[in-house]
């Protein structure tokens, strides 16, 4: 391996992986089809390869997903012969566990939580594997790797138990889970670095492409029937990428001509925007994902 | 690309964050989303210079305090680095913390402020990273700005250093650098307002060469699974996941079981569909044997010549860390890599002040934050070195069984 960085961090989400696999009786891997769940299911083939990875893969469908994603999403469940758990927020909103949000904004990310907790009720998963990063967001930057969540799913970074040494502690109460980040020290160029070194495949949402777009105060989204269009909002056709890949509502595109892995990562660099830039749901207020985290949130 | 691990500690208001917001703003690693939070908090606060904190604030809690209090993780990459900074909070009270940020990292940035000299917390940090033994600790006297850049000051501290240095008796690598965060001298750029100091800015010290412990050590291996494979082309596959705690391993190695103490030879050490000649402290790895021995999770494997601690009772240093204080004749669950066993607290002997050089005080109470040197009675033994010889198995955590909470971190004496 070319990248001395990248296999370190490689060796360090192994351990992490195989950590989970033998601390916890029934663990789950939330797998969306995106950049970095794509990254932690080769992760997941690597650590326990020449055996399948020994746990089911899950995806809480918010029913407004590029289906470029979904169906990379099924293609990469079926090579790896593993089980895909999905559960829709659709079945919540039915049920009259959550409310659609009204306006222009309205989004499903956040009525994702609780399907994600009802689905942890209903199967008994006691870890739930994530792909999340620090360096996504302040609020992440102080998660642990094995994250402690109550019957209710609730982050409490008080009660956080210290890692020293990395040292994995997973025992938990009766009723309790732990989410579990194996990739918490990459940074998303390390995640593009390892793409491009793997020859890993990604939904083709990734790279430029043209598409149908609603430009609203400056920023482009895709245009979709789960969108509320307003009268401000123009309609435009254009060449771009998606840097992170959300719901259609809330994820922003950017006007980009990059189509392969090395094009993007040198895009990325150049363009020294964040990548949470885009993301919509991020912007609401200054904690808007901690917020989120606290109510059991992902 | 190397992976450099630095972990970060400072009293409240000694300027860390903004420490940290300078480091990466010359380093020119600053988001647009960063950089546009910054000009807005300057200007809500109507500073002359940038308010680069914001940066690194992360939790409300701090924002309505002001102080940072759990530990926050950092990356920004230069050309050749890839940079993880833990960040600790500084109270006393976060001892815990502390000890957790630096247990990753092999370098340590300790903040002096220029007006004050060195503080309590001064000497905690610095206990601390020599009690972890880091390989790099750098002392950025900050704050120039406000004592006109006196190279008198920055003179005196360095003696009160050396001082603190000399009565640890520290065999530790470290220096001192002159730095104001706020304006930005010798953080990356070389400054003109310290025209008596030639030496290295932090950032030029935070590039330079790491060092490889790994030769030094010899070879221990955590079994964390057996990976008992039926898929075609692997039929009856039977092999022993796990990382190199230590040294490293190669094919045709002999090495030793433990507990078992039954020997065999190392026939494949493969990473993923690779099979490789050897591997080294770090790597996650699969081992296959010559013989069909007695495998399970937990197990240890040790080169012949240097087999580690077998007593069934170690001396220690612990960190404690939890609310519920310990007490001679309590039982825990002792954890290092896929190792857990029960152990009782045997006896209490001292407690370390770690900002009064030597004072060892007896308690028979171990309470959150302390520094406390202990025995412990083992139900089977740990396969442990003493710290001092083996970092990465020289250390321990303790659960508390009924809690399930990380009670503390220990340090396995000599």
């Amino acid at each position: 391996m070319k990248n001395k960085h990248l296999l370190e961090l490689e060796n360090e989400s192994i351990y992490i992986l195989r950590e989970v696999a033998a601390q916890f009786k029934k663990p789950v891997l939330l797998f969306s089809g995106g950049k970095d769940s794509i990254v932690m299911a080769r992760l997941a083939q690597k650590a326990f390869y020449p055996s399948k990875i020994p746990f089911s893969f899950m995806h809480i469908d918010t029913g407004h997903n590029f289906p470029e994603t979904i169906e990379f999403r099924d293609e990469i469940v079926k090579e790896l012969g593993v089980d895909l758990i999905v559960r829709y927020v659709q079945d919540s909103v039915d049920q009259n566990k959550v409310q659609e949000e009204s306006g222009k904004y309205a989004s499903r990310n956040a009525l994702q939580t609780v399907t994600l907790l009802d689905a942890i009720e209903e199967f008994g998963f006691d870890a739930c594997l994530g792909g999340a990063r620090r360096d996504e967001e302040k609020s992440r930057a102080k998660e642990r790797i094995f994250s402690v969540r109550d019957d209710f799913g609730q982050w409490d970074y008080k009660r956080q138990r210290p890692e020293p040494f990395q040292i994995l502690n997973g025992r938990i109460n009766f009723g309790e889970n732990v989410r579990v980040f194996p990739i918490s020290n990459w940074t998303e160029e390390d995640i593009w670095t390892y793409i491009l070194q793997d020859n890993l495949q990604l939904p083709s949402v990734y790279f430029a492409h043209n598409r149908k777009l609603v430009k609203r105060e400056g920023a482009y989204i895709a245009y979709s029937d789960y969108l509320n269009i307003v009268e401000s909002d123009e309609i435009e056709e254009k060449t771009v990428r998606f840097r992170t890949v959300g719901d259609m509502t809330c994820t922003a595109a950017f006007v980009s001509e990059a189509d392969t892995v090395e094009k993007v990562l040198v895009e990325n660099v150049e363009s020294k925007h964040s990548e949470r830039g885009a993301r919509i749901d991020d912007k609401r207020s200054e904690s808007a994902l901690e917020e989120r985290k606290k109510g059991g949130y992902f | 690309m190397e992976l450099v691990r630095i972990s970060t500690a400072g009293s409240v208001d000694d300027g860390k964050s903004t420490l940290i917001g300078r480091l990466l703003y010359d380093n020119n690693a600053l988001t647009v989303e960063q950089e546009e939070l910054v000009a807005k908090k300057t200007k809500e606060k109507g500073w002359d210079d940038l308010d680069l904190s914001v940066i690194t604030d992360g939790l409300m809690a701090e924002r309505e305090q002001g102080i940072t209090i759990d530990v926050a993780n950092m990356y920004f990459s230069t050309k050749t680095r890839k940079f993880i900074i833990t960040d600790s909070p500084g109270h006393v009270e976060y001892t815990r913390n502390m000890v957790t940020g630096a247990s990753t990292a092999e370098t340590s940035i300790i903040l002096v402020d220029a007006r004050k000299g060195l503080l309590e917390q001064s000497y905690r940090h610095f206990y601390i990273s020599q009690l972890l033994r880091l390989e790099n600790v750098i002392f950025c006297v900050n704050k120039m700005d406000l004592v006109d850049y006196s190279e008198d000051t920055f003179l005196e501290i360095g003696i009160q250093i050396k001082g603190m240095v000399e009565a640890l008796d520290a065999d530790i690598q470290y220096s001192i650098v002159p730095v104001s965060s706020l304006k930005g001298d010798n953080v990356v750029n070389s400054s003109n307002n310290t025209p008596w100091y030639s030496g290295p800015t932090l950032n030029d010290i935070l590039h330079k060469e790491k060092v490889a412990v790994t030769e030094r050590t010899p070879f221990r291996f955590d079994v964390q699974q057996v990976n008992h494979s039926q898929e075609k082309g692997f039929v009856d596959f039977r092999g022993l996941a796990g990382r190199v705690i230590s040294g490293s391993v190669r094919v045709g190695d002999r090495i030793v079981a433990l507990p078992s103490k039954k020997e065999s030879v190392v026939t494949e050490v493969r990473r993923y569909t690779e099979s490789l000649d050897s591997a080294k402290q770090g790597d996650s790895i699969t081992i296959s044997l010559a013989d069909e021995i007695d495998v399970s999770r937990g197990v240890v494997f040790s080169s012949l010549d240097t087999i580690p601690n077998e007593d069934t009772s170690i001396s220690c240093t612990v960190v404690w860390m939890d609310e519920k204080e310990g007490r001679a004749g309590a039982k825990y669950l002792l954890k290092t890599g896929s190792r857990e066993f029960a152990v009782k607290i045997q006896a209490i002997h001292t407690k370390v002040d770690p900002t009064q050089a030597n004072a060892k005080f007896d308690v028979d109470t171990i309470e959150i934050n302390d520094l406390t040197n202990i025995d412990l009675k083992l139900s089977q033994p740990s396969y442990l070195d003493a710290y001092s010889e083996n970092k990465s198995n020289g250390v321990f955590i303790l659960i508390d069984p009924q809690s399930n909470n990380t009670v503390a971190v220990g340090f396995v004496n000599k």
